[in-house]
């Protein structure tokens, strides 16, 4: 058994562990049905977030039109489940090709972009989905897909969380995902060291599309609608948001920027004067004191916790 | 490397762990909050668009809703209890509304929710009070589906406290015939348009009902700018009076261009029309002898009406609008609601909520049908002048 094999069944064994101690707290009612919500609602931005780190953050193109994506993965499954009559399962599938389709398509004319280009056309694409959807009567229009059934759970939704955070960090490591980061960091560079510089980018694009798109159908599916209201830009700009602040290009990052900041946004729900101003102000404060995010582009590692404890408590913790 | 992936993984796991002793003490916390005595009171859930796109119908409906549920307080309460009330906002987005709706259900346990504004956020919040057996009453949603099943059977938990669009058209086929004492009559109406069209219809078939006749029934199309070749059709069929229902941007012109052909019978419409923009482009002299249906009307000579508007206007300063009117009788109709249940039990009270019959609110008389909709009054405003005139209440 080789070193990463043992490491990837450590972290699966954690995974586990997690999910009991959750599943237990939701079956005993200590974890009620407003906070098990919120848990569901963390899975899906914890994967909308790690998704868009990977055009975002790994890539290093800036795409601001997540929620398009997001909604066309809400739509696809909702009408595969509602309209045919498919089974879940089908759906989540169906919602992630046709998202990780339309990333691809729309990423091979608009990656030649960069920069603030591509931010404009991305923004702009987001928009043209909504409005799209917003004046297709098949799917409600205007006032929304109603009478989706909830088929999402908190069970499933963890684990095709933890699949694709698998698949995510499987990919930086791989050699495709390296040549991504050689994008980032230098892409004349790297398209001088041969490296197919559009091929990885659309990649990049088209992988995390279709993750927004699983989201998406996780999301219809948990809160028995989808409408137009809930992918305007504004949500493009609450995922780059949880990017941004975990830190561009570092998954835990990622991760952490989407449970802290839908639980501000949870907690916060009662105060709904002060949500906005509690929320900019945590931004603020974290650009002004940590540009680079939470974590910058490193990972949140127990290599960080060891240096940590040596330093505080001057134990040295072996091998 | 490899050691640095396995790190990566169990960090996750780390940030999880953090979270579950976040969550795990708020769940504890909020049963704590739950299980505190609450004899004296009855908590009372309101979820409003109070952020984003639509708060200010969210923020107008709240203080209607507030001012009904401070005045029954200091009135002595519901059978001896307080209510207490919660807000809860959901940024004007459904699936928030979803996820703001169940925080006030199960966290704050109140035994009745009312809002969201808007038909949306409505229907994103049913499935949660239905499945938790809490009814809603939503002031100001006018979607007919909101309270109906697929199969056309009626929600059980689910009330609204505003006209559906199609009632104005009985309003205004009523108005025509008892007050204006007209049976010829012409429609032009916006093919284009669900609202209008379905106005249309319940027009026609009300004014037939009452022994009318339909001389003419011409239709255009939303953004059209000349509708002279469809008005001289009209003109030709010498009808006593013309419904228009639609919005003030055709209509506006519409009045215009009746007027200047020699079309001047009067002329009837919805809240469509309810606008400033509407004199504007039409011209003040052109507009008289119109009419339109509307839920509110500040010059409403009830007494209810105006005790509601002063009070409103002390208490908050501005004048009250019409999502202020229907957060206010939502208000009312919950309040008597809990008196006549005498009971908070959700199934009962929404048994009760359907049986209200009569109550007076600040728009006049409420019942609820069977399909949990209001047959409440309707306030026809004529145009004089430019200015928008109360002419009178309509109760069916």
């Amino acid at each position: 058994m080789n070193k990463q094999r043992k490491n990837d069944l450590l972290a699966l064994g954690a995974c586990v562990l997690i999910y009991a101690i959750f599943e237990v707290l939701i079956q005993l009612e200590i974890i009620g049905p407003f906070w098990e919500l919120n848990m569901v609602l963390i899975c899906i931005n914890i994967i909308l977030a790690s998704s868009l780190n990977m055009i975002n953050g790994y890539t290093g193109q800036f795409s601001i039109g997540h929620a398009g994506f997001l909604a066309v993965g809400a739509y696809v499954g909702a009408i595969f489940t509602v309209k045919l009559g498919l089974p879940f399962p089908v759906a989540i599938i169906a919602g992630t090709i046709a998202a990780g389709f339309l990333g691809f398509l729309i990423g091979l004319p608009t990656l030649r972009l960069n920069g603030d280009y591509l931010a404009i056309a991305t923004l702009g694409l987001g928009e043209i989905i909504r409005i799209c959807i917003l004046n297709i009567d098949y799917v409600g229009g205007a006032s929304g897909f109603m009478g989706i059934p909830r088929l999402t759970s908190f069970t499933n939704i963890f684990w095709i969380m933890i699949v694709i955070l698998f698949f995510i960090k499987n990919f930086k490591n791989s050699a495709h995902g390296r040549a991504c980061l050689a994008i980032r960091e230098n892409e004349i560079a790297a398209d001088t060291m041969g490296i197919d510089t559009t091929k990885y980018k659309v990649m990049a694009f088209t992988l995390g599309a279709a993750f927004a798109g699983t989201a998406g159908v996780m999301f219809s599916h948990y809160f028995y609608i989808a409408h137009p209201a809930s992918f305007t830009f504004m949500r493009s700009f609450d995922i780059l948001t949880m990017v941004v602040l975990g830190g561009l290009g570092s998954m835990t990052g990622s991760i952490t920027g989407a449970i802290v900041l839908t639980f501000i946004s949870a907690y916060l729900a009662e105060f709904p004067e002060w949500r906005m101003i509690v929320y900019s102000l945590t931004m603020i404060v974290l650009m002004l004191r940590r540009p680079q995010g939470l974590f910058g582009s490193a990972e949140l590692s127990a290599q960080m916790f060891k240096g940590l404890t040596k330093r505080i408590g001057g134990v040295k913790i072996g091998k | 490397m490899f050691m640095k992936m396995m790190k990566k993984l169990s960090s996750v796991a780390l940030a999880a762990m953090v979270l579950a002793a976040l969550t795990a003490g708020c769940g504890g916390g909020a049963k704590k909050d739950a299980a505190k005595p609450a004899g004296n009171e009855i908590v009372v859930g309101a979820s409003f668009e109070l952020t984003g796109n639509v708060a200010n119908y969210g923020k107008s409906t709240l203080s209607g809703f507030q001012m009904a549920i401070d005045e029954t307080n200091k009135a002595g309460g519901v059978n001896g209890k307080k209510i207490r009330l919660v807000t809860s906002d959901n940024k004007s987005e459904p699936a928030e509304s979803g996820n703001a709706v169940t925080k006030i259900v199960t966290q704050d346990k109140v035994v009745a929710v009312v809002g969201p504004a808007t038909s949306g956020c409505v229907a994103a919040a049913e499935p949660v009070v239905t499945g938790a057996k809490v009814p809603l009453i939503a002031p100001c949603a006018t979607a007919p589906g909101i309270t109906l099943n697929k199969d056309g059977s009626v929600k059980q938990f689910i009330f609204r406290a505003c006209f559906i669009d199609p009632f104005q058209g009985q309003v205004m086929a009523t108005f025509a015939d008892k007050t204006l004492h007209v049976k010829k009559i012409a429609i032009l109406f916006d093919s284009s348009s669900d609202y209008s069209k379905g106005l249309a219809d319940v027009f026609q078939k009300t004014l037939e009902k009452n022994g009318g006749q339909v001389v003419a029934k011409e239709a255009f199309l939303a953004k059209d700018i000349d509708f002279k070749a469809a008005l001289t059709k009209i003109k030709a069929s010498n009808p006593e009076a013309l419904y228009v229902p639609g919005y003030y941007e055709e209509v506006s012109k519409i009045v215009k261009q009746a007027r200047e052909i020699g079309l001047n019978v009067p002329m009837m419409g919805s809240d469509g029309w309810d606008s400033p923009k509407l004199a504007e482009i039409a011209g003040s002299a052109a507009l008289n002898n119109c009419y339109f249906s509307s839920a509110f009307s500040a010059d409403d000579k009830d007494p209810g009406v105006q005790k509601f508007i002063k009070t409103y206007k002390d208490l908050n300063k501005k004048d009250p609008d019409v999502f202020a009117m229907q957060g206010y009788n939502a208000g009312l109709v919950l309040v008597n609601a809990l008196k006549t249940a005498g009971t908070t039990d959700g199934t009962k009270l929404a048994v009760t909520l359907a049986a209200t019959k009569d109550l007076s609110v600040a728009s006049g008389k409420f019942t609820y049908d069977k399909n949990h909709n209001p047959i409440t009054g309707a306030i026809v405003i004529a145009m004089k002048d430019g200015k928008q005139t109360f002419k009178e209440k309509i109760n069916l």
